[in-house]
């Protein structure tokens, strides 16, 4: 199918791969419907593109980009609602905020994107307890500096 | 809206299996412990306007300069 997306223009993309945010995303609960686009092999980072809205576009890492050891618990809630039986089958993106000066960028650590990768089904979690930032530099201070 | 007044150690209950209990009343504040499914996400509702903004920012940006994200991401 062809998508509007807000940094390519139109693209070809394969909607069996289409993933439904059963709630939307927090600020934006009435689109459900967005594609992980891959900007270039070997770069890890995605566009999360919202499939009715073609302003509608996050930037997503991989949390073990920021912190080597995101250990978090994914929520009974969340297990229930995307249909998840095995771990294994969730796959985690954060979202970047990316300011005028882009060395200040951050990933909320907070709220993960968790995606099930056998049924496409995926939510914003947010987590209850205080261990992560919901703005973490992904720059450290000593890398901005220079 | 229901509106209901409690005092310390009284309960609400909600559906078949919600309690709410307010464990303790302070001059401006009130601990209230909720006895809940799992199944059910309980947060302070902050939390989720603070998520709520920082999504809106996050997927406001008009223009990007993708090398340069790419060269941050990759360090």
């Amino acid at each position: 199918m062809i998508i509007k997306t807000k940094f390519f223009n139109e693209i070809e993309y394969d909607e069996s791969s289409i993933l439904d945010f059963i709630d939307g995303i927090p600020g934006f609960n009435e689109l459900k419907k967005y594609a992980l686009i891959n900007p270039e092999d070997g770069l890890d980072f995605r566009y999360l593109q919202s499939v009715d809205n073609q302003n509608v576009c996050f930037i997503v890492i991989p949390p073990a980009l920021i912190v080597g050891n995101y250990d978090i618990e994914i929520s009974d809630a969340a297990e229930k609602k995307l249909e998840i039986t095995k771990p294994e089958d969730a796959e985690l993106y954060v979202i970047l905020t990316i300011p005028e000066d882009i060395r200040l960028m951050t990933a909320n650590l907070k709220a993960p994107v968790i995606i099930n990768t056998k049924n496409k089904k995926a939510i914003q979690e947010i987590l209850e307890d205080d261990t992560y930032s919901l703005r973490e530099r992904v720059l450290k201070e000593s890398d901005v500096s220079c | 809206m229901l509106v209901l007044t409690r005092k310390s150690n009284e309960s609400i209950l909600i559906g078949d299996d919600i309690e709410i209990i307010i464990v303790e009343t302070g001059d401006d504040k009130v601990k209230i412990g909720i006895n809940a499914p799992k199944s059910l996400k309980i947060f302070r509702k902050e939390l989720l306007e603070q998520v709520e903004e920082e999504n809106i920012k996050s997927a406001a940006p008009g223009r990007i300069d993708i090398d340069a994200i790419k060269d941050i991401i990759k360090k």
